[in-house]
């Protein structure tokens, strides 16, 4: 048994900084990277492409991504774990396999975590008397059973160290939570048991703190951003953890940025309800335990963490439409800047109510004065500019059409001096709301599949 | 002797849904009490009136000198339905750091 592990946080969210996996692989000694690619929002964007071509469905970041460190990661006996393959884990396998085939690797395993998808399954659910009413609002299914766009249990690390424990080079898995991604490799490390819970617990606070990447390790750091040496270059953070449950947050030594009680302590908070009560499939995390010391150079030990046992249900994430939204940008210029955007929004509103159309909601804001902090807001002399940002929200297409059809006409025939308009009228988007439930663990199983080449 | 929370503390804020959460972080050990004692939900309803339409939780967690709040109705509907700028509230606990609060005079402010 392994005395400890490191894991390295290789990506925040779907779209976050191209290097910083390779970075993590290439700068220093690790054994394992976790890339978190899953926002609420993005399954059911997955979901639409999936439908589209049954191919795709997967963080379209991952193959790429992969490619670019696994021959290092094979080299150096790193191990990759991400939830990147979304609405399609076995797509997103292909994919690497595909391009491992070409480039002559053999023995390669990658572990696929599938289940999650219960989109075919409500029907059924509702039928057996399960009612995955919404636990925020109490509402019943029913309300937007039609409109539902995607369907997905959170699982949490037990399949991932399944898919470990059968020797999986890369685990590759759908709607899995953030912090299962960190929790997973320590579980198959050091063997722990479904009932340590304090153990547990402290992983899965690891897996919170490393799974917004950078924003651990200097990144959007309020306490002294200036003291934050060479961001450009920042290293993501690493958990060395141990088999007796402490963690120590580091990072490469030859990287930007920056571990503090600090920066860890703002991520420690973001994000979170209740504390005492961080809910998990794999055990509750009480945050109120948690102590912290600095013991090094970028180096933040955690230990006494304390945890419950896991709940028997599983939360349920689904998405459905429920209407359009349009947002568009002009900006005035001095003199009158904040005036003259006030004027010209008195004006758009006037157009669009002798339209006769309706909307849920017209909000406008004021950039560079007010759409931060609203009223908070202080007003320090005159402005130089301002950016009149305006949105708008209508559960029919043409209403918010009919916005983005009247946004460009201000230029000449408002108030003077706007510009900034050259993106072309503001596109109609659809809103994915969310339905969060929950669902007893007995009513899925995850699958999990390890192939080798 | 008034001061502003940005001077005792620091932060950082995110989005569930309409709910944003702001945790609030004394800059040192002994600031926290002031927090504790002066950064009440109510004190922090009143100071997002215009902004938070529902209710205000509070959270201690002293072992990291931190309190979170849970501001409820933030975020003008949250995810992709919300109209506004910031509508993650990724800007809240700045917000949060302009409040002014009444510290006893003599207390010691670095």
């Amino acid at each position: 048994m392994a005395n400890h592990v490191r894991i390295a946080s290789g990506q925040g969210f779907w779209g976050d900084l191209q290097t910083a996996p390779f970075d993590q692989v290439n700068k220093g000694p690790i054994d394992y990277i976790m890339m978190d690619f899953l926002a609420e929002v993005t399954m059911s964007i997955m979901q639409k492409q999936k439908k589209r071509n049954p191919d795709h469905g997967y963080a379209r970041d991952v193959v790429p991504l992969i490619e670019h460190i696994l021959p290092l990661c094979m080299e150096k006996n790193v191990k990759i774990i991400t939830n990147g393959g979304g609405a399609n884990p076995e797509g997103c396998r292909n994919a690497v396999f595909e391009w491992a085939r070409k480039k002559g690797f053999k023995g390669l395993k990658i572990g696929t975590v599938l289940g999650d998808d219960i989109l075919d399954k409500i029907d059924t659910f509702v039928k057996s008397g399960i009612t995955l009413n919404n636990m925020d609002t109490g509402e019943s299914i029913g309300v937007v059973r039609e409109r539902l766009q995607s369907a997905n249990v959170y699982f949490g690390a037990w399949p991932i160290v399944e898919a470990l424990d059968q020797g999986a080079h890369i685990v590759i898995t759908g709607r899995t939570t953030d912090t299962g991604l960190t929790l997973a490799p320590m579980i198959h490390e050091f063997g722990w048991k479904k009932d340590e819970w304090d153990k547990l617990a402290a992983g899965t606070i690891a897996g919170h703190i490393l799974e917004c990447g950078g924003q651990a390790s200097g990144g959007n750091f309020s306490a002294s951003w200036r003291s934050v040496p060479d961001l450009a270059h920042i290293g993501f953070p690493i958990a060395e953890a141990y088999s007796s449950g402490e963690i120590i947050i580091t990072k490469h030594e030859q990287s930007g940025g920056l571990v503090s009680m600090q920066t860890v302590k703002e991520q420690l908070l973001y994000e979170i309800g209740d504390p005492s009560d961080y809910i998990t499939p794999d055990c509750v995390a009480d945050f109120t335990s948690i102590q912290l010391e600095e013991v090094g150079k970028d180096r933040v030990r955690m230990y006494n963490v304390k945890g419950r046992p896991a709940t028997d249900s599983y939360k349920v994430s689904m998405s459905y439409l429920d209407g359009y939204t349009a947002v568009g940008t002009l900006t005035f210029s001095w003199p009158d800047a904040l005036e003259k955007a006030k004027a010209a929004d008195e004006i758009l509103r006037t157009r669009l109510n002798d339209h006769g159309r309706g909307f849920e909601e017209i909000r406008s804001e004021y950039m560079g004065y007010n759409s931060c902090h609203g009223p908070l807001a202080e007003a320090n002399g005159e402005l130089n500019e301002v950016v009149l940002r305006i949105g708008v929200r209508a559960h029919d297409h043409k209403s918010v059409e009919s916005f983005a059809q009247e946004l460009a006409p201000l230029i000449l025939t408002g108030p003077p001096g706007v510009t900034g308009f050259a993106g072309g009228r503001p596109k109609a988007r659809e809103v994915i709301a969310y339905w969060p439930a929950l669902l007893h663990k007995g009513a899925v199983t995850p699958k999990v599949i390890v192939e080798e080449i | 002797m008034k001061i502003r929370l940005i001077d005792i503390a620091h932060g950082r804020s995110g989005d569930k849904g309409d709910t944003a959460n702001v945790g609030l972080i004394a800059r040192k050990k002994e600031y926290y009490p002031l927090i504790e004692q002066l950064v009440t939900a109510e004190k922090v309803k009143r100071h997002f009136k215009g902004i938070v339409e529902g209710g205000v939780e509070r959270f201690e967690l002293p072992n990291l000198w931190a309190v979170n709040f849970l501001l409820h109705e933030a975020l003008g509907g949250g995810g992709t339905k919300s109209l506004k700028n910031d509508a993650q509230g990724k800007t809240l606990a700045a917000a949060l750091l302009r409040m002014e609060i009444d510290v006893p005079d003599g207390t010691k402010i670095e």
